[in-house]
């Protein structure tokens, strides 16, 4: 099918509507739009960041999902306890596939769950006198944890649990961090507020902490990983470009992260923000703290890795600029082959993707290296700012779709017909019975590193094998398929 | 009343920024901007105004300051 223009894909948007009632469909208007790579503002086109309408099948987390999960979660040093209930804690463990070093339950902590399980005495009487026990329990079991963060869920909001002055008292007994993060589920709209409320649970909490402390040696070339949350390795595969480049790349958070890595970041040259979304707001507060600089960057295929090591480089003198164009061009051969490997099987594939609050902008260089074309992109819990970024990247007349319903992204895949399907994991086995094939692109499918050149010769691998699997040829039960002579009409729209 | 952040751009614009409000927006221009302060009525290239009663000496960006929405 070739790319639909402005009219025909304003329609399929009025179509897709036409079931909702009167005032549903007037506030579901307002999250679909047609790209116009020209317009400046995305609020002239897009709504996002409000309230889910109550009925519809959001795709969208909690603030606890956020903050637990997302920022605070990977600190392999520390134990994040989940206050509360025992499920918010046992379903969000190790689903993300945030990979460190280190030896689980005696220094890192990683893939443990901890867990305050919440019964029906402490929602009546209160939880804090649990909290200061599981606190010294986890002390006494795991004497080397640096320090331990209380991640609440709804309940202790609910009942006005005092997280703050436990936390208090037990980092003066302990001498060790112990910080409350009041990251209830019920707060703001989607995850997006629980990254905001532990990126302000670290500003309170962490990145002052060595302010008079000079005794960090630092050089001209420090830089800080912000953002990348090492899924599947993904901030080690950045992270050798950097180092190769001549870089020190002295925190990498949160992923792989550690307590004092956190603590050291003010001290940096430049900080690198991967994750605009989850992470834009300690980086703004250190900008204006402590004078350190913040640039976004791309590691999603060649092009955009080029043009962010390049960006990177600018920053420093000119050795890191020569570095630079040093590594791109030691990788070249190598990204060239894959290219030419994968390029010929991929070309002129179509792509939907709806993920969290970044990737849909980010990924688009990497699918366009292998010839792909990307032709709907949405976030569940972006705000305006990613979508005045999106913008520039998506072509003209593609579809924008922000916190999208499980019924409309089914109705645009019907109707837009793409080769490859890239969203989370409770889309998948919709779209894979529906005939398409799928990426889960939150935690890449249980694959991965996709960031840096080693990542994208696995992106193009993973591409590959999910498109031209010859499973999508075998959707139809052998007894419905026409007889032989007669031309079939392909289930899937794959190859 | 809300706090805005402003920052330089990469192209020497001004940005403010409200967090709260998830508002990005450039500054298009200023009422007083010399040496000696920084402020007044600002207008963005949205179109909308906001006020802050004049900065002396001007700050030194990026800072958090409390503007006012002025009347349009």
């Amino acid at each position: 099918m070739a790319t639909m223009t402005r009219d025909e894909t304003q329609a399929l948007i009025q179509e897709v509507l036409e079931v909702y009632p009167e005032k549903a469909k007037k506030d579901r208007a307002k999250h679909l739009a047609v790209n116009d790579p020209s317009i400046e503002q995305s609020k002239q086109c897009i709504t996002s960041n409000r309230k889910s309408q109550p009925g519809v099948m959001t795709i969208r987390g909690c603030a606890y999902a956020g903050s637990r999960g997302v920022v605070w979660g990977p600190i392999k040093d520390m134990v994040h306890i989940s206050h509360g209930p025992v499920g918010c804690g046992q379903y969000t463990r190790a689903g993300r596939r945030n990979y460190y070093t280190g030896m689980t339950g005696v220094n890192a902590f990683g893939t443990m769950n901890f867990t305050s399980d919440f019964q029906e005495k402490d929602i009546v009487f209160g939880g804090d006198k649990k909290l200061a026990k599981i606190v010294d329990e986890i002390e006494q079991l795991f004497p080397l944890v640096k320090g331990i963060s209380v991640q609440s869920e709804c309940p202790i909001g609910l009942i006005g649990d005092d997280i703050e002055s436990v936390a208090k008292q037990k980092t003066k007994e302990l001498n060790k961090p112990v910080i409350p993060v009041r990251c209830e589920g019920f707060r703001g709209v989607s995850q997006s507020l629980g990254h905001h409320i532990a990126n302000d649970a670290i500003r309170d909490h962490v990145v002052h902490n060595r302010d008079n402390d000079d005794s960090f040696e630092s050089t001209p070339y420090d830089v800080a990983i912000i953002g990348d949350y090492n899924i599947g390795g993904d901030a080690w595969s950045s992270r050798i470009l950097l180092e190769e480049m001549g870089l020190r790349v002295v925190a990498q958070w949160s992923g792989d992260g550690t307590l004092s890595e956190m603590e050291l970041t003010p001290k940096v040259k430049l900080n690198l923000i991967h994750c605009y979304r989850s992470m834009n707001y300690i980086s703004r507060h250190m900008e204006e703290r402590y004078g350190v600089p913040w640039m976004e960057y791309n590691l999603f295929g060649p092009t955009k890795i080029a043009e962010s090591l390049r960006k990177i480089a600018a920053f420093f003198d000119e050795t890191i600029q020569a570095n630079a164009e040093q590594v791109i061009a030691k990788y070249q051969a190598e990204y060239d082959a894959i290219i030419a490997k994968y390029r010929p099987r991929l070309e002129g594939k179509r792509v939907m993707l709806y993920v969290g609050g970044l990737r849909p902008r980010h990924i688009i260089g990497a699918y366009e290296d292998l010839g792909m074309e990307v032709v709907g992109t949405g976030y569940e819990f972006a705000h305006n700012d990613d979508y005045d970024r999106t913008l520039k990247e998506m072509g003209d007349s593609t579809l924008l779709y922000d916190d999208v319903t499980g019924y409309e992204l089914e109705k645009f895949t019907e109707a837009l017909k793409p080769d490859l399907v890239g969203s989370g994991v409770k889309e998948k086995y919709i779209f894979q019975k529906m005939g398409i094939p799928f990426r889960q692109m939150h935690s890449w499918d249980y694959s991965g590193p996709y960031h840096g050149y080693d990542g994208f010769a696995i992106f193009a691998r993973d591409m590959d094998m999910t498109i031209n699997n010859p499973c999508w040829n075998s959707m139809r039960a052998p007894w419905l398929k026409p007889a032989e002579g007669e031309s079939e009409a392909p289930v899937a729209a794959s190859a | 009343m809300p706090n805005v952040m402003i920052r330089k751009k990469d192209d020497g614009s001004l940005l403010f920024y409200v967090a709260k409000k998830d508002m990005e927006e450039t500054i298009a221009s200023v009422e007083t901007d010399t040496s000696a302060a920084w402020g007044g009525a600002v207008e963005l290239t949205d179109g909308s105004r906001w006020y802050i009663d004049p900065v002396s000496p001007p700050p030194s960006f990026p800072t958090t300051l409390r503007f006012k929405r002025a009347e349009s």
